[in-house]
């Protein structure tokens, strides 16, 4: 075996990791087809994809270059002011509002990026977890501009690109978040799967040794952070753009709290990962809630544990594995 | 999937055509969407069981109609209420949207009670441009303003001349400081100090240290309901009570529910706002004493009576309309209703939806070894003054 | 002035009794527990139950509140924790975060979700003056107890047989066991002693933090501020990050109350991205 074969040999076994895999058609064909199938739950399925694309810019984080965030919902909520504040002031057009919401979320990001190069994973938890609160903080003392606590309405939503109402309209706007998501998960697997995506895992894997052949880690770091609050910017963009009022929630510790959980009940570092999560957690949420509206978080909490207990780093698909894994071993015993 | 979804649409415009189905037009939903998870959770449950008592105690049947009432848990987060008052509007095809815990909550649902003409109920937010958001929103609560203008009067009439003032840093504490410090400089006093404590703020001692220092009659205080217990047991551990300082404010602070906890601390607090447990009329007595037998280990307060009143103003609608739920007919019925509630007579003003209610001044006091909210003085027919203010 | 430090210090402290259970765990153990509050709001429900259902006397709560915490710590950590200490921090996140859901709900089932306050005895209420400072009564038990607290997990970390057991089972897990040490229970009895401190604190912070279910989340930003702030190498590195933090709060808050609510974040914000370690790390290798 020479040299030459080798290289060719990652060359497509890297080619073949970038093509899609047939169970992602199936999901998105089943995605679009949900718009025109599943009428009644248009409401519940837009919650569920942008929380997914919220996922999805913690997972760029996380699981590719393993910086752990307890304070995401910083630029989420950043994001959704922002959209929401130029719709109010300058034009109601929701793509314009989510490039202008990404671009703010995104200098958010480079200008904090900064803080959280360094240390331990409990350093910069803390760390982003400190920036969101002050950002919450931030958001409430401004109520003038914010509505603080009372949260801010009157945001016009025109029709996108002035000929798509989505306004008032469950189905279209179901069916714009999805578009919308389909491009952002189309860009991040291009991202992930470019030469600056595997150089995030190399410096995940091991900073040191990324270092010394030649990444410049700190500069890759910073790229990746702003990245991923550009996207979550997008992400609150389109939940102001869908909910008729913008408050404070949007930023609150909660908020950053859940998404982390939710990435990793789905698993990290595949990307679908927050897809599985938030559609398991809003779904379960939704309706053991309809059951006992107020000790569902008991049933949640429990659920938590247990898939805990028995998954490892693809979330609930270890679990699937784990079982396959031992049917196939007793298969083979005897 | 498809041959139900052709059922579905010839049910549909059966129903369009008029030839009234009976089982489907016999039931009249009513979607309670309240936060019963999260820090929100004591109001939403005052709100739930008073609306269940009120249901208990006068049947579910209502002009020939059965009432069937859904409860949501939205844990306190807009975007949840939104999506449920749709999924509750375009699913179960509700008639009323009821409940709506706090502020935000009541905004982000105004626009869909709009478009769906449907009645909104709110029982419990406070912000006054509330009601203005929606034609279809009434309000069975009260507003910010009734209370802290109300306080504002009697401390002007009962010689305190200087106040400082101290409210959570959110906008509902805005409003009960800017209330306030307006009325109470039109009628002579002065506020010598503004102070705000961040929401999240688990000690006040530095705030009280600030407010002795700088001497007033009285400390005018508002807190969201629950916190005003820390609050007053430092007040008193730090002796501002000995130094001659008294405790006013908007009923929030001495809540109903929470009230038997807070220890001697709060004897003395005085306090403006539309209920108080220990309200003395026959309707309240048997109000409480039904309220309690449900409720073992809870005591109403005045979230609960917004619950309970909102059911009783959406029966009596329905009554008034015949069973008929258009949404329109139903907000003619509605406005200018009055009647008597366990607080006292109350109506809703036929041109801001708005309560129209009696703000009683009350005093903690313990009676039978239980602290209450004593009345001693009352202000009859109180509007929402911000928006008079805006005529 | 001085009022305000001893307030502070009195605030510091009680952060300290919390959390210092949490620096044991995560500093020692390398476990990231945000269950701790969970343990804390149990020994607080305790004493509020005995005290004010029962009528048990206020000093007697405190030790059964110890007790009942650590009992359910231990149960806990041989049952469900055990499983976890050799898995991903993200795991262990998961795994607390559904205990912290679990008791919420089931405290919120029984005893409701309203606030509780412990009944104090009178002579714990009110204040007296002390050459102008003026002291208030319950605070100055918060620190006697606290500051006990301190010297006796000092000395027992560094004088006795079991702190070494400890040490040793920390720096080297496997050489401890060749040397005979159960490792597993040293780590169990840790761990319970440390989620009785927390319940310890939950009872006694009962008066100024004041319990309800959500007490768990509620303050677990507080306690996870003073573990990061003091690194997790030491007892003492929490203990004066806890007065830091309590004394720049309440400091925060008197001199400039329209800006309080930033303090904390922005001192922990600096400190961290300054010495990412802690501030009283020594070194960095751990």
């Amino acid at each position: 075996m020479n040299t030459g074969n080798t290289v060719q040999d990652s060359v497509t076994a890297l080619k073949k990791k970038r093509a899609w895999h047939w169970l992602e058609y199936v999901f998105w064909l089943a995605a679009a087809a949900s718009v025109f199938l599943l009428p009644s739950q248009h409401a519940l399925l837009t919650q569920i994809a942008i929380w997914s694309l919220f996922a999805l810019s913690l997972d760029l984080l996380l699981g590719y270059a393993g910086i752990v965030s307890l304070g995401h919902a910083a630029y989420f909520g950043f994001g959704a002011y922002v959209a929401a504040l130029f719709a109010i002031n300058f034009t109601g057009e929701p793509i314009t509002g989510l490039i202008v919401a990404g671009i703010a979320a995104g200098l958010l990001g480079l200008a904090t990026s900064l803080l959280v190069l360094r240390g331990t994973d409990l350093t910069r938890l803390m760390v982003t977890l400190g920036i969101a609160l002050v950002m919450y903080e931030i958001a409430n003392q401004m109520s003038w501009l914010t509505g603080g606590a009372d949260g801010l309405t009157g945001m016009p939503v025109n029709p996108v690109l002035g000929i798509f109402p989505i306004y008032f309209r469950p189905a279209n706007s179901y069916a714009y978040v999805l578009i919308v998501c389909f491009v952002l998960f189309f860009v991040a697997k291009r991202i992930v799967h470019s030469p600056f995506g595997y150089s995030l895992r190399a410096i995940k894997g091991n900073p040191l040794r990324a270092s010394s052949i030649g990444i410049p880690n700190n500069l890759r770091l910073i790229a990746v952070y702003t990245i991923a609050a550009s996207y979550a910017g997008i992400a609150g963009a389109l939940l102001a753009q869908t909910t008729p009022v913008v408050s404070l929630t949007y930023i609150d510790f909660q908020r950053s709290a859940d998404v982390l959980l939710m990435l990793i009940i789905g698993g990290t570092g595949y990307l679908y990962g927050g897809v599985v999560g938030s559609a398991l957690f809003l779904v379960a949420q939704k309706f053991i809630g309809n059951i006992t509206p107020q000790y569902w978080e008991f049933w949640i909490g429990f659920a938590l544990v247990v898939i805990a207990l028995f998954a490892r780093d693809r979330g609930v698909f270890s679990i699937f594995e784990r079982i396959l894994g031992a049917l196939r071993n007793d298969k083979a015993k005897p | 999937m498809l041959r139900r979804s052709f059922l579905a649409a010839l049910a549909a415009t059966a129903l369009a055509a008029g030839s009234v189905p009976a089982a489907a037009q016999e039931t009249v939903k009513i979607g309670l969407i309240i936060p019963l998870t999260g820090p929100f959770t004591t109001t939403g449950k005052q709100l739930e069981a008073a609306a269940r008592l009120y249901m208990q105690q006068n049947g579910t049947t209502v002009a020939g109609k059965k009432i069937e009432l859904i409860v949501r848990d939205d844990a306190g987060r807009a975007e949840n209420t939104a999506r449920i008052a749709g999924e509750l509007i375009q699913n179960d095809k509700v008639s009323f949207l009821a409940g709506f815990g706090l502020t935000p909550l009541a905004m982000a649902t105004a626009p869909i009670a709009t478009n769906s003409k449907i009645p909104m109920v709110v029982m419990m937010a406070g912000t006054s441009i509330i009601t203005e958001r929606s034609p279809y929103i009434v309000r069975t609560s009260f507003t910010l303003g009734q209370s802290a203008v109300i306080i504002a009067d009697w401390a002007a009439q009962n010689k305190i001349k200087k106040v400082v003032t101290l409210v959570t840093d959110y906008a509902p504490g805005h409003d009960a400081e800017k209330s306030f410090v307006d009325q109470f400089k039109s009628k002579g006093g002065e506020t010598v100090e503004s102070l705000r404590v961040p929401i999240q703020n688990p000690d006040f001692a530095p705030f009280l240290q600030r407010v002795l220092d700088a001497k007033p009659d009285a400390l005018y205080v508002f807190t969201p309901s629950g916190v005003g217990a820390i609050l007053m047991k430092q007040f008193v551990e730090r002796g501002l009570d000995k130094s001659g300082i008294r405790l006013i404010g908007p009923g929030d602070i001495t809540d109903d529910d929470v009230l038997p906890g807070f220890g001697d601390a709060a004897i003395g607090v005085v306090t403006a706002h539309n209920y108080s447990t220990d309200h003395p009329s026959a309707k309240n007595k048997e109000y409480v004493a039904a309220f309690k037998k449900a409720n073992p280990g809870m005591r109403p307060n005045f979230a609960s009576v917004g619950g309970y009143d909102g059911i009783h103003l959406i029966y009596e609608a329905l009554k008034k309309t015949g069973g008929k739920t258009d949404g329109d007919a139903l907000l003619t019925a509605m406005k200018g209703h009055k009647w008597e509630s366990p607080r006292g007579p109350i109506s809703i003003d036929p041109e801001t939806r708005d309560i129209v209610q009696t703000i009683y001044i009350r005093r903690v006091e313990k009676k039978n070894g239980e602290l209450y909210n004593v009345e001693f003085a009352s202000f009859p027919d109180v509007k929402d003054p911000v928006k008079a203010q805006k005529k | 002035m001085l009022t305000i430090l001893f307030d502070g210090i009195a605030y510091g402290m009680l952060l300290f009794v919390i959390a210092c259970g949490l620096a044991v765990t995560l500093g020692l153990m390398n476990f990231v527990n945000l269950a701790h509050g969970a343990f804390a709001m149990l020994g607080g429900y305790c004493a509020y139950v005995l005290v004010n259902v029962y009528g048990v006397p206020f000093f007697a709560s405190l030790p059964v509140a110890f007790m009942f915490a650590a009992m359910i710590g231990l149960l806990a950590e041989r049952t469900l924790y055990v499983h976890f200490y050799n898995r991903s921090h993200l795991e262990q996140v998961l795994f607390t975060i559904g205990l912290v859901f679990m008791t919420s709900a089931v405290v919120d089932y029984f005893l409701g979700s309203q606030q509780r306050f412990i009944n104090l005895p009178a002579y714990l209420q009110g204040r007296f003056d002390f050459f102008g400072v003026g002291i208030g009564k319950y605070r100055l038990l918060i620190i006697l107890v606290c500051a006990l607290i301190l010297i006796v997990l000092q000395l027992i970390l560094g004088y006795t047989r079991f702190g070494s057991r400890l040490r040793a089972a920390v720096d080297d897990q496997r050489i401890a066991r060749g040397l005979g040490i159960n490792v597993n229970w040293v780590f169990a009895l840790t761990f319970a002693v440390g989620c009785g401190l927390a319940g310890l604190g939950g009872a006694l912070g009962a008066e100024i933090l004041s319990l309800e279910p959500h007490f768990p989340l509620k303050f677990m930003i507080y306690f996870l501020i003073v573990v990061s702030v003091g690194g997790t190498s030491s007892i003492t590195g929490p203990f004066l990050a806890s007065i830091l933090l309590g004394i720049g709060d309440v400091a925060g808050k008197y001199y400039a109350p329209r800006y309080g609510g930033f303090v904390i974040y922005t001192i922990m914000i600096v400190v961290l991205v300054l010495r990412p370690q802690g501030l009283f790390a020594r070194g960095t290798s751990k």
